[in-house]
């Protein structure tokens, strides 16, 4: 820690406790933050791409999680440095705005970092290194935009769509069924889509998972899975035409919130007591019988003798159901949630074609499937897999697929993927950096020297040659002035990413570029650390 | 310049070949540690809790002892859950899908160090695994159709199953007693109905099943010792001091005579709920629920049998055996759904009693009770049991069976051989490596059982030329035998399960270059050190 003297050599204190914090500053500070940066990118690097591999990541209480989704790894890295943090909002903020691409951004990144460390070297000033970034980027994007295409699909044909999403799948442990899952989150994208507006609300969708069977049982239900069966063992198993009672209320004596006490000091009250009791039991279940429900489904728990009621009366009831499941079945069934059984209607009713109970393997498991479901709208994909870190990957995958084809949805215009993005946008930076006087020109040089970045550690990843490779297909785009070349990761034999139908959508493209310009201007605008030294 | 620190604390960070090492020396530990327990000759291991007591389970069952681990490696984990997995799904094959994925990483080290990528591994993988099962498919038999094969076949997949664990004496009478069982179930995977009563006493020969159900419980003090055409009410109520419910509610009185008052109509509450219940007209009552002196002495009077507390699973069970309904109230009895049965009676095993229905119209639950020298065989015995039961419940559904043996393995071996030979490019080394893998079980099978591996397997491999043989590793005589003559065969369910999940998980540790462990508890630094 640099100190300040007065003219008889003591010290200046200037920050609180100054001797026990350490200080950077100035290119010292700028160095230390890009190799963090650096650090993070690095790790990412090897999950880039279909051949990129997995991180096996151990939480503190010793569960083991295995991806290669950008996001999740940062996220339970349980990352300590300041700058590291960055990078993992950064790959957060692409999850939540695009969910997909979270690996590529962190990698641009750490690329953009490595060269505006060169720059530094050369005495080139941080913000002059930003700003050009800055312009940079813009050109970036407006030259993916010229180069990106129309995506033409509709509700009939599904297929382009199927295609794209197994583009993203293809990256994961289940590339060995991107097909099946890829048709099945599209269908349920569809399902829920609606056209008109150009919005899909992915809550609609619910992704379960269960231990056990294969992924090649996984399945796309058009209505909703509770894990939760029938209150008394004797219920059917089996309900067509449901109308369903979605009860908030327990099946047991009210519980007013005031504090009361019942009293009883002579005989008559204790029997009226007890009449009052078995009363309010038997109304409760006349009541949803009443109305017409054929089925009660209640966030709460029931009393035995209300149960065996409900049996009785043959009117079989779900219990313990959360909340969320509550809301989801309500939506689904174009039911009501009801409080309070007097204000059951028959209107409030949800209705169902088919609610069926069905039991997994060898253990006591089963679970209820609520189908044909008045509004269509709400679907369930229901995953199954050897183990539950198959399952907890698929779910991530999924997730990843689901936003793909929203975002296709949402804006269908596409570039192509295999880094011909990427080179394209590089060569066109190049040729702008020239026409640029002043420092910047440097930079942008250099944003164009880190786009390349991506398409090489696709090529490292596959097991190719990755100067060559890139120098070959760059070549290729300026000499066939086509702008679709890129990586053959899965060794096709054909460079052109048109015919191997590789594309990702043009928002999360551009939204990489921009996110990553804009965290790496931030890091190096950064000149002087002070942290709390270590006990 | 180097950075601080990145990550937390006491987090570790291993990369590419040292993570690869790191998962693939944990997978394989841990399928070394069971590969002893595998085949009819495998052994056990002992197992002793940390817990107070120390307990000891005996077992060579491989879900068991890998879930009595405690296993720092996450690679080892992933195993464990494979294994978790199996067990929940299929019951059986536990230990070989350890086995199975542990060689298929000690194959893919192999292939690592001359130089072959991961991926190109998991693709030759994948393809050997798909070529392997359709390997499998062609061969299967399927004899649904004929009632009197299909049970001789779930005898012998039954006895194959056994006769690798502690009931391999009475393999044959265990194998009938499973069957019979899981026949009882007609279709239905829900093995909660077969109720395992476990005894100490006698040996393990004595065994039966029997075909109505046992309720280990004792038949209250003066209520009929034997009740023939028992008419059965099955409840879930209290019969102790039958509580008010409303909430808020609580009892003040301000003389002696008034809490006379208030017990005699507690009392009479009881009564009133007694003679509702006796209005069913049963003569045998089974609660879930204590029954209070005074209720069963009304019980008694009225010449009914009471059985309390019997624990819910045996009230389900009792349920759908005798065919009643369980009740919680009793005030329309003409409509309540009595349970049936010829026969209910006192019985004697060792020394306890215990209560016995028989003749019951349902059938489709059934007790075995268990007899054995002491706790560790019993527990073991019924471990055992539930492996076959497991096995033979999913066989039903899904009656494919193949050989054992081995035999499956020389099958797949064969085909996914000839599948390499065919294949260009590097994955063939992934693929020749699969079949060697695969090599492992029937040989770990026969070094098991102190036999000259190397030899029978060659021998093995030479009889399968033939496409159509039936040859396998006979562990009895220690040649190689005809598994059809022989009898030995094994559900297709339980050998798919065993080569897709220990593919998948293989796969899934190949796949990873990196291990970030966070630091273990609630992330506590040294600070608390500091004065």
């Amino acid at each position: 820690m640099a100190l300040a003297f007065d003219e008889y050599g003591r010290p200046f204190i200037i920050l609180k406790e100054q001797e026990q914090k350490t200080r950077l500053r100035g290119l010292e500070a700028q160095k230390a933050n890009i190799a963090a940066g650096k650090a993070i990118a690095r790790i990412l690097r090897t999950s880039l791409g279909p051949k990129g591999m997995d991180k096996m990541l151990q939480s503190p209480d010793g569960d083991v999680t295995i991806t290669n989704d950008g996001a999740t790894i940062l996220e339970q890295m349980d990352v300590d440095n300041q700058i590291a943090k960055l990078m993992v909002e950064l790959s957060r903020s692409q999850d939540y705005e695009i969910g997909d691409g979270t690996t590529g951004v962190v990698v641009l990144a750490g690329a953009l970092l490595e060269q505006a460390e060169k720059l530094l070297e050369r005495g080139i000033h941080p913000i002059r290194v930003a700003e050009g970034y800055e312009m940079a980027s813009r050109i970036a994007v407006e030259h993916m935009e010229k180069i990106s295409q129309k995506f033409e699909f509709s509700i009939t044909d599904a297929e382009p769509l199927v295609q794209t999403c197994s583009t993203t799948l293809s990256s994961k442990i289940v590339s060995r069924r991107k097909r099946d899952l890829a048709a099945i989150a599209v269908e349920a994208v569809l399902a829920v889509a609606d056209l008109e507006r150009k919005d899909v609300n992915l809550d609609l969708i619910k992704v379960e998972g269960k231990v056990g069977g294969k992924l090649e049982d996984t399945e796309l239900i058009h209505g909703i899975i509770v894990d939760k069966d029938m209150s008394h063992p004797q219920m059917p198993k089996r309900i067509e035409d449901a109308k369903i009672a979605i009860l908030t209320c327990p099946f047991e004596p009210p519980k007013p919130k005031t504090k009361h006490k019942v009293d009883i000091d002579t005989v008559e009250k204790f029997q009226t007591l007890r009449q009052q009791e078995q009363k309010y039991f038997d109304e409760m279940v006349q009541k949803c019988k009443d109305v017409g429900a054929t089925l009660v489904i209640c966030q709460w728990g029931f009393d035995d003798e209300a149960n065996h009621l409900l049996m009785h009366r043959n009117l079989p009831a779900v219990r313990w159901v959360g909340g969320v499941e509550l809301e989801l079945i309500a939506i689904a069934t174009g039911g009501r949630i009801v409080p309070r059984f007097q204000e059951l209607t028959p209107e409030k009713l949800g209705r169902a074609g088919i609610v069926r109970e069905k039991s997994f393997g060898t253990t006591k498991d089963r679970m209820l499937y609520i189908e044909q479901c008045a509004n269509s709208r709400a679907v369930t994909i229901f995953i199954r897999g050897g183990n539950k870190m198959v399952i907890e990957e698929t779910k991530r995958s999924i997730h990843d697929a689901l936003c793909v084809a929203r975002n296709l949805i949402r804006n269908n215009s596409i570039v192509y993927g295999g880094g011909s993005a990427e080179i394209s946008c590089s060569i066109a930076v190049e040729a702008a950096a020239d026409r640029h006087p002043g420092v910047e020109q440097y930079a942008i040089r250099s944003f164009a020297e880190a786009l390349e970045y991506v398409p090489m550690a696709l090529a490292e990843n596959s097991g190719l040659q990755p100067i060559d490779t890139l120098t070959a297909v760059k070549a290729q785009q300026v000499k066939e002035k086509n702008p679709y070349c890129g990586i053959d990761c899965n060794d096709v034999g054909t460079n052109d990413m048109r015919e191997q139908n590789v594309f990702e959508t043009l928002i999360g493209k551009q939204q990489q570029i921009l996110l990553a310009t804009q965290v790496v201007k931030m890091i190096l605008k950064i000149d002087d650390v002070i942290t709390p030294s270590d006990f | 310049m180097a950075i601080e620190r990145l990550l937390k604390d006491e987090a570790t960070e291993e990369k590419g070949e040292r993570a690869r090492m790191a998962s693939f020396v944990g997978a394989m530990a841990i399928a070394d540690l069971v590969k002893t327990t595998l085949g009819p000759k495998g052994m056990d291991k002992i197992l002793q809790s940390t817990g107070r007591g120390h307990n000891v389970t005996v077992t060579n069952d491989g879900a068991t002892i890998l879930k009595s681990l405690h296993i720092d490696n996450p690679a080892a984990k992933v195993l464990v859950d494979i294994s978790k997995v199996q067990d929940d799904e299929v019951g059986d094959g536990t230990t070989s899908v350890v086995v199975l994925a542990g060689e298929l990483l000690r194959e893919a080290e192999k292939l690592i160090m001359s130089k072959i990528h991961p991926m190109t591994i998991i693709e030759g993988y994948r393809m050997a695994a798909e070529c392997a099962r359709n390997a499998l498919l062609k061969r299967t038999t399927d004899n649904k159709e004929d009632p009197e094969k299909f049970r001789s076949d779930l005898l012998k997949i039954a006895t194959t199953t056994l006769c690798s664990k502690i009931l391999s004496q009475d393999k044959e009478h265990f194998a009938k007693l499973a069957v019979d069982a899981v026949l009882k179930l007609k279709g239905s995977t829900n093995l909660e109905s077969i109720q395992i009563i476990k005894k100490a006493g006698g040996s393990l020969s004595d065994s039966f099943l029997d075909e109505g159900f046992i309720l280990d419980k004792k038949i209250g003090i003066g209520q009929p010792k034997r009740i023939e055409n028992a008419r059965i009410l099955v409840a879930n109520t209290a019969m102790d001091t039958d509580k008010v419910k409303i909430y808020g509610a609580r009892v003040r009185v301000d003389s002696m005579a008034k809490v006379a008052q208030i017990e005699t109509a507690e009392k009479e509450k009881m009564r009133e709920k007694v003679q509702k219940i006796v209005a069913h007209g049963i003569n045998c009552f089974v609660n879930r629920q204590l029954i209070y002196n005074f209720p069963e002495e009304l019980f008694a009077d009225a010449g009914i049998l009471a059985i309390e507390h019997a624990d819910f699973d045996g009230i389900e069970r009792l349920a759908l055996v005798t065919g009643g309904e369980i009740a919680s109230t009793f005030d329309n009895p003409e409509s309540v759904k009595l349970g049936r049965c010829k026969l209910i009676e006192e019985i004697m095993i060792g020394e306890d009693k215990l209560i016995h229905f028989s003749g019951v119209d349902m059938g489709q639950a059934c007790t075995i009770v268990l007899r054995g020298a002491s706790s560790h065989v019993l527990d073991e015995a019924e471990r055992s049991l539930h492996d076959a039961l497991c096995v033979l419940s999913q066989t039903v559904n899904d009656s494919r069976v193949l050989y054992g043996g081995g035999w499956p393995e020389m099958v797949m071996t064969r085909e996914v051989d000839e599948l390499a030979r065919r294949t260009p490019g590097k994955k063939s080394h992934a693929i020749e490596a699969f079949s060697r893998a695969l090599q492992i079980i029937p040989t770990t099978i026969a070094d098991n059982a102190g036999l000259d591996s190397a030899e029978l397997i060659s021998r093995l491999r030479a009889e399968h030329h033939n496409a159509a043989s039936a040859a396998g590793i006979d562990v009895l005589s220690g040649t190689v035998g005809d598994m059809e003559k022989l009898g030995i065969s094994e559900a297709f369910k339980v050998k798919q399960a065993v080569l897709l999940s220990a593919t998948e998980a293989a796969e899934m540790i190949l796949r990873v270059d990196e291990i970030i462990s966070c630091a273990p508890g609630g992330g506590r630094t040294g600070c608390e050190y500091k004065p």
